[in-house]
């Protein structure tokens, strides 16, 4: 090895710390996006063999009934490869025990064999054989949720009539991957699955032989989806064509989709912040060491090694540090992705996913921290390569000082000797102490983006506990009953307040936009539930018309005073035209809320309700818990408290597992700039500071004097970082922004603490690391030394 | 006995040719009022193989003109030639091929890599040179045969200057340059240094200029330049080198 290499080597031993803390950061950044970004591209990928096994389609349509035979003529349209045809309805489900009703979306397979598009992959159990009426396949997580197995029986109700289905198998599909109940919010698998049946089974049961009212399309590639589109919704508009949508409107598409890009995106910008946070320290770590090299490199030059040569030497520093850092987080990446895809996979359900570690991303992993490291060393480099060698020879000028600008000001004037001296130090050198603290304040940030979710959800689920649900219990009913049964529950001892509720699924309409929603009536009096905005604002429920989330009426591109189109999709299936009273801007999902009284007149036939919210007296909710969830009409009991309760434990949970990842990534940071931050100080300083020792000043003096520097600027870029957080968090929110619900942007005192808090333990963990150095300091050694 | 030369005049040594030839070099610091004229219009010529002192007091140059001579620095007007090569005008890279193949120096303050060993201080210069001798020959050359892979922390000043000089010489340089080589040594150290220096020009041929504060050294050199204010104001020509151990300071 030449004598060069081992005196890298060597050195890099003697910076070891540094360079770990640095390599530390590297690590970290290509660990996130290993993977984050490594975990995207796998899911990508299985999300596509997927598709390609299901055939997933290109475009999906809905109508009212069309025969048979229009499937022919949308086979004509140009560009279109295939089409398939199905008939598509929801059931309600008979299920003991839940909360809210049960509900099945039935989807007919052909008579025989496989659909021709979306086609399904079977889990266990078989396909309906031919002909069997009473057999269907159920949706996995629906069957993992109720404990079903192949021969096991389900019992629905279909138009009015209980029928008892079969479980021949079990199944999943790219289109119901994220199954969520019309008017749910989430996927809710205990009490909603998705039903496949034979069309020759389906068709009768509801007046659907020989038709169809769902259509799905596969296109040539390259078509042009619009044109078909816009063809599509021609044929079909006198058969009730509910308009075509694409694939990227399909919701479990949409979803994973949004699950990705979120991947994506923290994949790459995490990585970037942790490189760019690296090469800050290169640049700091390495301008230091040629700063107190310059006679070796003029002994170098002197001797005749290049201007390249000893560039490179230093310039090998930086990658040795990167190079290290790169790998390390390769390692630890591809482990982590695994795990990380694993966890998705059980969400997701692709089938054969695989974490696999492309060599591009590797490549870029690398480059990306080697180029880095090399704008990091960037300037030390220059310097030593450019230091004339008959300069190098002489010492470094002592370093000017003068009164700065806030001394000036007047600012030090109070201040000790000591604090003037720090004071003098920052003010020497304001850039690096700037770069420090927005490192620092990065840290601070990346602390308050993790835990303000958890804000956020809190203030939801505060708003949507204590502010909308009011009520003490909520009852849902086996089957619709009539409204009647308030005086029965009145009559119960300690009840207080009955308001009685009827949730109708439906469908909302305007132009060729449309939505499935629970469609909720409540009495235009309602104390218990009320519209609430998320500004905590009450919103009255009109005797006529239907209030809209705001999110939906952007979705049906509706304002108030509009006119829509509903179809109540149970019962009498009776349809008509509502108006919209009022547009509310609220977390949860898309509510459509209206007069109980209205809904009765909507839904026609005799006035039945869904449930009742009840108000008790505090003493007796137990034993009526109890006694009301025993009635053989209810089929659930929901206490609100006990929801909340159950929440915020499980919230406690991931906070801390969260919390623990980012306690981790910030502290990393923190630790890393303000090290070396007082690691270059004192190297900067050792001998002022030694002989401030000589004199006779303690060593705990001599500390502060060195960490004083790092204590302010930890403490400049906690409110930096607190403002850097609110934007960021700003940024996750309304990149965050789903269909069914949105975080509110809150941020606690608690986690604006918690992340202060989290810095300073960091800055003072590594401002003891070199208070330590400073004790060792060893004063003849460095008074000794020649400056 | 030495031999008094006029200011201007030039005496090298008459049996060999020169190997360094400067004609006026004139090095100014800075500009307007803070000029500072370093060097005033020096001629100076080197003859291979000889062993010369310049002497001088603080600020006189003499760093100067060695860091010239050795194409660490370059002149602000003047012309300087090495054997046939015009070293006026050159630039950076032509410099360090200069340097690298022609010139070794020694320090004040020796400038030991503190990270690496004796040897491979040493082996730092053989790297890189066309025709070195072993890093281990050129340590025993300086008496430090034992002392190979001590650190320069574990060494003492002399013993450092010493690996200093082995650094020099162990590329086999044509011209050996020494900026107050015992500046920073005790007398005892600085004779066993001198020695050591007086040795390889004596074994290697090395052309040999050393800068010294202190008269009595003049002795061991064949020639004895004395600089002031930038300029050479008196060469002595020595009739007989003196040993080292002949000089008292
Ligand atoms: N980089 C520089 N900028 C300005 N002036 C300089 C610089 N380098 C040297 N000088 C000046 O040039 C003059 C000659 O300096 P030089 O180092 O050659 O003196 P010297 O004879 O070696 O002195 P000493 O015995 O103290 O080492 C001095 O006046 C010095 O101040
Ligand atoms: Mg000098």
């Amino acid at each position: 090895m030449s004598a060069l290499n081992r005196k890298l080597l060597r050195e890099l031993w003697q910076l070891r710390g540094q360079m770990a803390s640095i390599a530390l950061v590297v690590a970290t950044g290509v660990m996130t996006l290993v993977t984050m970004r490594g975990g995207y591209e796998t899911l990508v990928e299985a999300q596509a063999a997927y598709y390609r096994l299901a055939r997933f389609p290109d475009l999906w349509v809905s109508l009212e009934r069309a025969p048979e035979a229009v499937r022919a003529k949308l086979e004509t349209i140009p560009d279109v490869a295939r089409v398939e045809t199905r008939i598509s309805l929801a059931a309600r489900l008979d299920l003991p025990e839940m909360e809210a009703p049960g509900l099945a979306l039935i989807v007919s397979l052909p008579e025989r064999g496989r659909p021709g598009l979306s086609d399904i992959v079977l889990r266990s159990g078989r396909l309906p054989a031919p002909g069997a009426r009473d057999e269907v396949v159920v949706s996995e997580n629906f069957a993992t949720a109720r404990g079903l197995v192949p021969g096991d029986s389900v019992r629905a109700i279909v138009n009015g009539r209980a029928w008892r289905l079969h479980v021949a198998g079990t199944a999943i599909s790219p289109e119901h991957t994220y199954a969520v109940p019309p008017g749910a919010l989430f996927p809710e698998d205990d009490r909603y699955g998705i039903f496949w049946m034979r069309q020759d089974a389906v068709g009768p049961a509801y007046d659907m032989d020989g038709a169809f009212n769902e259509a799905l399309l596969k296109l040539a590639p390259e078509a042009d989806t619009a044109a078909v589109m816009a063809e599509v919704d021609r044929l079909l508009e006198p058969y009730g064509g509910r308009g075509a949508y694409p694939r990227s409107d399909q919701f479990s598409h949409q979803t994973i989709q949004g699950e990705l890009d979120q991947n994506r995106v923290m994949g790459t910008a995490i990585p970037v912040v942790f490189v760019g946070v690296a090469a800050f320290l290169l640049n700091l770590v390495l301008g230091r060491l040629v700063a107190t090299q310059r006679t070796e490199v003029g002994v170098l030059k002197a001797f005749g090694y290049t201007d390249r040569e000893v560039g490179r030497h230093y310039l090998r520093f930086a990658m040795v540090a990167v190079a290290v850092g790169t790998l390390a987080g390769a390692v630890l990446g591809a482990r982590l992705g695994r795990a990380y895809v694993d966890l998705y996979g059980e969400y997701f359900h692709f089938p054969d996913l695989r974490y696999a570690l492309s060599p591009a991303l590797l490549l870029i992993a690398s480059s990306v921290s080697a180029i880095a490291a090399a704008a990091g060393a960037l300037t030390a480099v220059r310097q030593a390569s450019r230091l004339p060698p008959a300069e190098a020879m002489r010492p470094e000028r002592p370093a000017r000082f003068e009164a700065g600008i806030l001394e000036r000001r007047g600012v030090g004037r109070s201040l000790p000797p000591a604090g003037r001296m720090i004071l003098r130090n920052i003010e020497r050198r304001p850039f690096r102490a700037l770069i420090s603290s927005i490192g620092v304040a990065f840290s601070v940030a990346i602390l308050v983006i993790g835990m303000f979710m958890f804000d956020g959800v809190g203030f939801m689920m505060n708003l949507q506990f204590e502010v909308i649900q009011r009520e003490d219990l909520a009852l849902t009913f086996q089957e619709p009953v009539r409204a009647s049964v308030s005086h029965q529950l009145e009559r119960l001892d300690g009840v207080t307040r009955v308001e009685l509720f009827r949730t109708a699924p439906a469908r909302l309409r305007a132009g060729h936009r449309e939505r499935e929603v629970g469609l909720q009536g409540v009495p235009a009096d309602a104390r218990l539930r009320r519209v609430i905005a998320s500004s905590g604002a009450v919103h009255p429920v009109p005797a006529q018309g239907v209030v809209l989330s705001e999110r939906l009426a952007n979705k049906l591109r509706v304002r108030p005073g509009d006119e829509l189109e509903v179809e109540v999709l149970d019962g009498r299936r009776s349809s008509g035209s509502l108006r919209v009273a009022g547009v509310v801007d609220d977390f949860l999902g898309l509510s459509a809320t209206m007069s109980l009284d209205a809904l009765h007149d909507l839904a026609g036939g005799a006035p039945v309700v869904s449930g009742a919210w009840l108000s008790v007296r505090e003493d007796r909710r137990a034993d009526l818990y109890r006694s009301v969830k025993s009635m053989p009409a209810v089929a659930g009991v929901a206490s609100p408290a006990r929801m909340l309760e159950s929440f915020r434990t499980q919230m406690a949970e991931s906070l801390f597992v969260g919390v623990g990842f980012l306690l981790g990534f910030a502290s990393i940071i923190s630790v890393a700039v303000l090290y070396n931050g007082a690691r270059i100080a004192l190297s900067e300083r050792s001998r002022e500071l030694a002989s401030l020792r000589v004199m006779g000043f303690r060593r705990g003096e001599v500390a502060t004097l060195l960490l004083g520097e790092q204590a302010l600027v930890t403490l400049l870029a906690i409110p930096c970082g607190w403002v850097l957080g609110y934007l960021m968090s700003f940024a996750v929110v309304t990149s965050l922004q789903t269909d069914a619900y949105r975080i509110p942007l809150v941020v606690s005192v608690r986690t604006y603490a918690l992340a202060a808090v989290i810095t300073l333990v960091a800055a003072a963990a590594s401002g003891w690391i070199v208070r330590r150095r400073v004790d060792q300091l060893d004063l003849i050694a460095v008074l000794k030394t020649r400056e | 006995m030495s031999i008094p030369v006029g200011p201007g005049q030039e005496v090298g040594s008459p049996a060999a040719p020169p190997i360094i030839e400067a004609r006026g070099l004139t090095k100014t610091y800075g500009a307007g009022d803070v000029e500072v004229h370093a060097l005033r219009h020096v001629d100076f010529t080197l003859a291979a193989g000889e062993f010369v002192v310049i002497l001088g007091p603080s600020g006189s140059g003499k760093s100067t003109l060695l860091n010239i001579l050795g194409g660490l620095d370059v002149p602000t007007a003047g012309s300087l030639r090495f054997r046939d090569l015009d070293l006026t005008g050159m630039d950076g890279d032509e410099l360090t091929n200069y340097r690298r193949r022609h010139v070794g120096f020694v320090f004040q303050f020796y400038n030991l890599i503190p990270s690496l060993t004796a040897r491979e201080n040493v082996a730092l210069v053989t790297d890189i040179a066309t025709d070195p001798m072993s890093a281990s020959e050129a340590l025993e050359l300086v008496g430090l045969e034992a002392r190979l892979d001590h650190f320069p922390s574990q060494l003492s000043g002399g013993e450092q200057q010493r690996v200093a000089i082995a650094r020099a010489v162990a590329k086999q340089p044509d011209i050996l340059l020494c900026d107050e080589p015992t500046g920073a040594l005790d007398v005892e150290t600085g004779r066993l240094v001198l020695e050591v220096l007086d040795q390889v020009n004596r074994a290697t041929g090395a052309t040999t200029a050393v800068i010294t504060h202190n008269v009595a050294i003049g002795l061991l050199g064949d020639r004895v330049v004395h600089m002031s204010s930038g300029e050479i104001v008196e060469t002595t020509v020595n009739a007989e080198r003196a040993s080292a151990a002949e000089v008292h300071w």
